[in-house]
């Protein structure tokens, strides 16, 4: 599940294209879901790109959310899940973050609600988010030890 | 979270801290707000008191072990959670799921919605003063809740919907209970109505209060009521029909006023709209028919097979002793829950065990508009804003 010919077709994937050739990784379809895999770099211009574009109109980000693939490298990967309201479509956004350094740029300035999700993220998986601006635990009090969504995490306490 | 940013300053100022504990945040919600006499500078919400690390634990269970603690995010809707969840493993499966078990999950489902919407009806009028409604609300949902625990023995954590279909067969007759609410509802939603939508108070309460604009609406990813009393009309049931919701005819209730009691009257819109699908979901289930997919392997075996055939019974023990392996992948299945966008995100690396499970909760989202809502307007007011959320701590926190 590679790139297929018929996944170019796809007017996302077509436009970004015409965007910044470079910033696409990758890109799979499962189960009916298209996922574009993105550079990190280009996170945050893709994202005001695909809001701003007036036929793409991907105006609400639905969710954002991490998975630790510990111990492969890069571990993190980010999951933007983004809908356009005009064209009933859907698509989703992977960036791949390496443990070493697990810093995106935040996308809270493209859309405010992508805030607590970000927030959550730094809380319980520990990826950091360049320009938030207000990157503190959340669900957990302020002194907690570690990112328990982590797959490393010691799950029975660290002694 | 203990201290506040104030914007102004502590001279001009006092800080107010409102929660956890605090009848009116319908649950453990804390607010920090900055007040300047009796008007909010701001405001800052603090979460995570009920924070019990769902996703977390979601890990070490099996796909059919998971659905359990579905129930316990929103606790008012327990059985969209279930449903949101198990259509997430479905779609991983690539499950058919009988028409007959997805007719039967749309009509608990709505019943599920007008229960959800009456304790927030209830508690929101109790927040702004009318004591009756509250009692009159949970007379009704007492019905509703009789009914789910005449189908899946449990008022509330039900984990009434398994991976490919339900888990058992409804009793004979529990239709005729559905069919009563069907007949009774109507004149009660007319009594709450009577008692609130023309009243002064109530309007004095509502209208203008705590407007939410369609496009800070849509830039917070709030939905729901809460988005549709903007004027957006984003429902996922029609939006991404899932569970043959394409089938039923239904109006998406919208309002453009963005206040508190456009929010107030989508809602009530909504109640109703619900029954009437639940009136169409009982003419289209069929009397006899399969609740559950032909899987084996995924599907318990019936017990009366597996007295007479081998590979039942090696199905049986192979499910409860270490589950099913769906294929590697990811998938998000989003379902309109009584309070909006209800996400699943499930990673399967292949393995009997949900990789990584991930909710994304319609309260989580809707209550970063709080903000928005409440600053440069009145404590009372905060209130009024607060309820119309329509949030549910269980699922923010999760």
């Amino acid at each position: 599940m590679t790139d297929t010919p018929d996944l170019e077709q796809n007017p996302i994937v077509a436009k970004i294209r015409d965007w910044r050739p470079e910033a696409i990784a990758e890109l799979s379809a499962f189960r009916g879901e298209l996922t574009i895999v993105i550079y990190r770099e280009h996170i945050r211009p893709l994202c005001e790109f695909l809001r701003t574009d007036t036929f793409l109109a991907f105006t609400y980000l639905s969710d954002v959310t991490a998975v630790d693939r510990f111990p492969i490298e890069p571990r993190f990967e980010l999951n933007y899940h983004l809908l356009s309201m005009s064209r009933r479509d859907r698509v989703r956004l992977r960036v791949r973050v390496p443990g070493e350094n697990a810093v995106v740029e935040s996308v809270v300035s493209v859309w405010p609600t992508a805030n607590w999700h970000e927030r959550e993220i730094f809380d319980l998986m520990g990826v950091r988010f360049e320009g938030h601006p207000n990157l503190q635990r959340m669900l957990l009090p302020d002194d907690w030890e570690g990112h328990p969504l982590r797959k490393d995490y010691p799950v029975e306490g660290f002694r | 979270m203990t201290t506040i940013q104030t914007a102004i300053g502590p001279e001009k100022t006092m800080v107010l801290n409102m929660g956890p504990q605090h009848p009116s945040t319908h649950g453990v919600l804390r607010v920090l707000l900055e007040l300047d006499g009796e008007n909010i500078v701001k405001a800052d919400v603090d979460i995570g008191y009920l924070h019990t690390g769902i996703e977390k634990t979601a890990e070490a269970l099996t796909y059919s072990q998971a659905i359990t603690i579905t129930d316990r995010m929103d606790y008012l809707a327990p059985l969209s959670n279930n449903l949101a969840y198990c259509l997430a493993v479905e779609k991983l499966l690539e499950l058919e799921v009988p028409k007959r078990a997805q007719y039967i999950r749309v009509l608990l489902t709505e019943l599920t919605r007008i229960g959800s919407h009456l304790v927030w009806l209830g508690t929101h009028a109790i927040d702004l003063g009318a004591m009756s409604v509250f009692l009159y609300c949970f007379r009704e949902r007492e019905e509703l809740l009789k009914i789910f625990e005449l189908v899946s023995g449990q008022r509330m954590m039900t984990s009434y919907f398994r991976i490919g279909g339900l888990s058992v067969e409804p009793p004979v007759g529990w239709t005729d209970h559905v069919e009563k609410i069907v007949r009774t509802f109507p004149s009660r939603f007319d009594e709450y109505e009577e008692l609130l939508t023309k009243n002064r108070i109530w309007m004095g309460r509502t209208q203008g209060v705590g407007i939410l604009k369609a496009e800070d609406a849509i830039a917070l990813g709030v939905s729901g009521p809460s988005l549709r009393g903007s004027g957006v009309d984003y429902d996922v049931r029609k939006y991404f029909p899932y569970s043959s919701y394409d089938e039923f005819d239904f109006k998406v209730q919208v309002r453009t006023e963005g206040d508190c009691f456009a929010r107030y009257m989508c809602r009530v819109g909504e109640m109703r709209e619900s029954l009437n699908i639940v009136k169409q979901a009982l003419t289209k289930i069929p009397p006899e028919g399969p609740i559950k997919a032909d899987a084996p392997g995924i599907v318990p075996p019936q017990r009366e097979k597996m007295k007479t055939e081998m590979e039942a019974l090696i199905y049986h023990f192979k499910i409860f002793t270490e589950g099913f392996a769906p294929p590697a992948g990811e998938v998000y299945q989003r379902i309109e829950s009584p309070r909006g966008e209800l996400g699943c995100f499930i990673a399967s690396d292949g393995s009997p065990k949900p990789y990584r499970m991930r909710m994304r909760t319609p309260s989580f989202v809707n209550l970063q508009a709080l903000q928005k809502m409440v600053e440069g307007h009145l404590v009372a007011d905060a209130i009024a804003s607060i309820g119309t959320l329509d949030i549910v701590l269980g699922e923010i926190d999760r």
